[in-house]
């Protein structure tokens, strides 16, 4: 089951978006949200239909039309997207208007937009895309529930391309609501110092991004996406590893032949330690890089590591915001992603070069 | 890849019954389940019928044996999907790999809104524990903690078709040989966002609903769980009971007309039956009886009643709206429409289309009104269509 | 008449959020849906609420709305007839 790179679209809290070139300078961001940068939507967008589209509409229709057009697809045979909280401003005016209103006068768009289709329904309908479509929406596992999806699609024959992604925003009201349950580090300063031993909490991030995958072998794609495995709250470290050695050799690698892993550590030292156990234990001497001072904590990150994989194995170049300012220059075969989401959600994704 | 997928075992609850042995009885009595709310706090109440399940919050914590009652949403399916399971009796279960694939448009939305209500007034106030199940995934995780299941989990949340498409990729999961065994099927909670958000389409009827009826005015809330458990060829030959049917097709198509409309040919309602028809290698002959989505609304009957027209005319199977006894349950109705078309071919009957007193005039067939018993039901379709476009049908057939 | 005309145009745009057009590009007489101003059925629940929330009127049949929602004058028209009946 490898399926291909062929286009990559990326609204995240760096310059991604529109393939400035690959995290040539980094956005520092001070304290624990990192909002994304967002383009001129109206170059993406045709103005009729962008006037009831909340911002993480806009960003999930802008990545999934960089990825379209990069990759020379108009229409994919397949959509297949992942979210964990959906469309929150939306389901937040809604809630909030109901609440307040006591019930009346309420107005239709908001509800119509804040289901979680939205994002996958209007990607199909701006396309005419009729074929197969697709939303996942469980926790750290949606994008990688959407990545299992399309696979299989492509295995049974019933789609060349698919266009797959994943979107999550921050409102005000679940950053405040986050804030409270207590997952940031208010003290933080800036993401470059995400990793800094005294460090204990993490910042929120959000994104969209979108990656047209094929069938069809080429150099001029990004990479090969070779596999993707979910595991649910191990109970130890070692379970963990047993899973990924179990993942790694149904690909018929070993943890050495792993040139990098883009690891999804994020300053909570609770989840750290998983990462760190599993790291001096199975991976001692590879090259091991962080992703979320980049893009910030939320569970489709690793959609955003997706896009960071390939790029490195497009460009066979670590850019030196991933690597405390160095920039090292390498031919990688393969990258495993690496993460987990409150040591209950674990995720593998393994990437090759073509 | 085209292996036989099983259905070992069903569960449900709805507005008309607690397990499934109760739906029987109430299909038999064509017993309806909307009515006056009782048990959802809304200042609709009195004005618009909803078909609640009829189990308070603390009667459920209580009868799932929880400490303390958590999201409706998740103990609607806990309920369902422990029945289902438990229905399926499978010998070393806890060998083989098994899933729970679960679907919900709301997640934990119904103390959300009790959380918002303290929160909106000042945000440091609502109880947290309010709220930290509000995503569809953590409602899934309740309940698969409940059953005890961790190979893989999933959710998946496509409007009014989310719980076909979970039955539906979870007997992929199977096909593929990732699983031997998935739960699959969805849930939804009655709660005040989804009722008022339906309100502001001004597409819920005032009175019990009328599917494909001349005369519909819209579609009434229902609230419930529904799942089945599929089964490789391998795990079917395990178990003491043949199971009486498989999933033979499957096809998710999108309208891709509008956000909330159906095209007026009835295009992603067409492609979703013909390709779950072509999946089954069946021709349209073949089909005994749909279970329509038929909600009960203008533009949902029509849209879907064109595209039947397109793919059976002139020789249409049997057809009905469950919606009519269960109102439409959302996330919850393709797995319990999917459980009501496992019976209709374990019980040999067709279920009748409720409350309909004048056939539609543009179109050439009429639902079934009456119950019909010792029907010979060999491949049951099952139609799921939602907001967004996302369209899907299900076959189910006679082993 | 006039006014009533003048306020809707500028209600009509901040309620659908429309793009890049001001009252001045809303012709009196124009149509609002389809060919017109391309408004669909989302907008008709949407010019419901304004009604009621600005006007106090309710549309109770949405079926009524492509006639009275045909152009910012059979809006007013509508409006003024109403407020005639309720004075």
């Amino acid at each position: 089951m490898t399926l291909y790179i062929k286009g990559t679209g990326n609204v995240s809290p760096q310059k991604t978006v529109g393939h400035p070139g690959f995290l040539a300078d980094g956005v520092t961001h001070m304290g624990t949200r990192l909002a994304c940068v967002e383009p001129d939507y109206k170059t993406y967008i045709d103005p009729k239909l962008i006037r009831r589209m909340s911002r993480i509409i806009k960003m999930g229709v802008a990545a999934a039309v960089d990825a379209l057009k990069e990759s020379g697809v108009a229409v994919p045979d397949a959509i297949v997207t992942g979210t964990a909280y959906g469309c929150l401003e939306d389901t937040g005016i809604f809630l909030s208007r109901m609440v307040e209103q006591q019930e009346a006068l309420l107005a239709p768009t908001a509800f119509i937009q804040s289901t979680h289709n939205t994002v996958g329904a209007q990607i199909a309908l701006m396309l005419g895309c009729n074929g197969y479509n697709n939303v996942f929406v469980h926790r750290a596992f949606s994008f990688e529930s959407a990545l299992l999806d399309a696979m299989m699609l492509v295995a049974e024959n019933d789609a060349n391309t698919v266009l797959v992604g994943a979107v999550d925003e921050i409102t005000n009201y679940s950053h405040s609501i986050l804030e409270r349950i207590g997952l940031y580090h208010k003290d933080i300063g800036s993401n470059v110092n995400l990793y800094e031993e005294k460090i204990n909490g993490t910042i929120a991030g959000e994104g969209a991004a979108f990656f047209l995958l094929t069938n069809e072998p080429s150099t001029e794609n990004y990479a090969a996406i070779r596999g993707v495995r979910t595991f649910y709250k191990p109970t130890t470290s070692q379970e963990a590893e047993t899973h990924i050695r179990d993942f790694l050799s149904s690909n018929n690698l070993t943890a050495a032949n792993i040139d990098l892993v883009v690891s999804g550590r994020n300053g909570n030292s609770a989840e750290n330690q998983v990462y760190d156990e599993v790291h001096t234990s199975l991976f001692p001497g590879n090259l091991i890089v962080n992703f979320k001072h980049l893009c910030g904590e939320y569970p489709t990150a690793t959609a955003f590591a997706t896009w960071v994989a390939a790029n490195i194995l497009k460009n066979g170049v670590i850019p030196g915001v991933l690597n405390n300012g160095v920039e090292t220059t390498l031919t990688f075969r393969n990258i495993l992603i690496y993460n987990h989401s409150h040591n209950t959600h674990h995720s593998l994704i393994l990437l090759s070069a073509c | 890849m085209s292996a036989p997928v099983f259905i070992a075992g069903i569960g449900a609850v709805s507005a008309i019954g607690n397990n499934v042995a109760e739906h029987v009885a109430a299909f038999e009595r064509s017993e309806a389940g909307m009515g006056a709310m009782s048990l959802l706090n809304s200042v609709h109440s009195g004005q618009l019928p909803v078909a609640e399940v009829k189990l308070s919050n603390p009667q459920l914590a209580q009868q799932l044996g929880l400490k303390a009652a958590v999201s409706r949403t998740a103990m609607l399916s806990m309920l369902a999907a422990k029945e289902a399971l438990d229905s399926a009796a499978i010998p070393g279960l806890n060998k083989l790999r098994t899933g729970f694939i679960s679907a919900n448009t709301v997640g934990g939305m119904d103390r959300t809104e009790l959380f918002f209500e303290s929160f909106l007034a000042d945000p440091s106030r609502g109880r947290l524990k309010d709220v930290i199940h509000h995503e569809c995934g953590a409602v899934t995780e309740l309940a698969a903690d409940f059953l005890g299941v961790k190979d893989y989990i999933s959710t998946i949340s496509t409007a009014c078709s989310s719980s076909a498409n979970s039955i539906f990729f979870g007997a992929r999961l199977i096909r593929n040989n990732i699983l031997d065994v998935v739960i699959a099927g969805g849930t939804d909670a009655l709660t005040k966002f989804t009722l008022n958000g339906f309100n502001t389409l001004m597409i819920l009827d005032q009175e019990f609903c009328k599917p494909f009826d001349e005369n519909r005015r819209g579609l009434n809330l229902g609230e419930g769980a529904g799942y089945v458990v599929l089964v490789s060829e391998l795990v079917a030959t395990m178990l003491e009971s043949a199971p009486v049917c498989t999933l033979s097709g499957y096809c998710n198509a999108n309208d891709a007309y509008h956000q909330t409309a159906s095209s007026p040919d009835g295009t992603g309602s067409f492609l979703a039956m013909e390709g779950a028809l072509q999946r089954a290698n069946l021709t349209p002959a073949d089909i005994s009886y749909i279970n329509l989505h038929g909600t009960g609304t203008q533009n949902n009957d029509i849209a879907e009643g064109t595209a039947i027209k397109r793919l059976f005319d002139p020789l249409y199977p049997h057809m009905s709206s469950t919606k009519s006894f269960t109102g439409h349950t959302l996330g919850a109705s393709g797995g319990l429409e999917a459980v009501f078309s496992v019976l209709a071919i374990r019980e040999r009957t067709i279920f009748p289309n409720l409350r309909l007193q004048t056939p539609m005039q543009d179109l050439p067939f009429v639902p079934e009104t009456m119950l019909i018993k010792n029907a010979s039901v060999n491949h049951v379709l099952s139609n799921s269509f939602g907001f967004g476009g996302n369209c899907s049908s299900l076959i189910f057939s006679k082993t | 008449m006039e006014k009533l005309i003048q306020d809707l145009k500028v209600q009509i745009i901040a309620q659908l959020n429309l793009q890049d057009v001001k009252p001045e590009d809303i012709g009196d007489d124009q149509p609002l849906f389809v060919e017109g101003l391309g408004l669909d059925s989302i907008d008709a629940l949407e010019l419901i609420v304004l009604l009621q929330q600005q006007y106090k009127i309710k549309l109770s049949n949405a079926e009524d709305g492509p006639k009275v929602f045909r152009s910012v004058r059979t809006i007013a028209e509508y409006i003024t007839a109403h407020q005639a009946q309720t004075a």
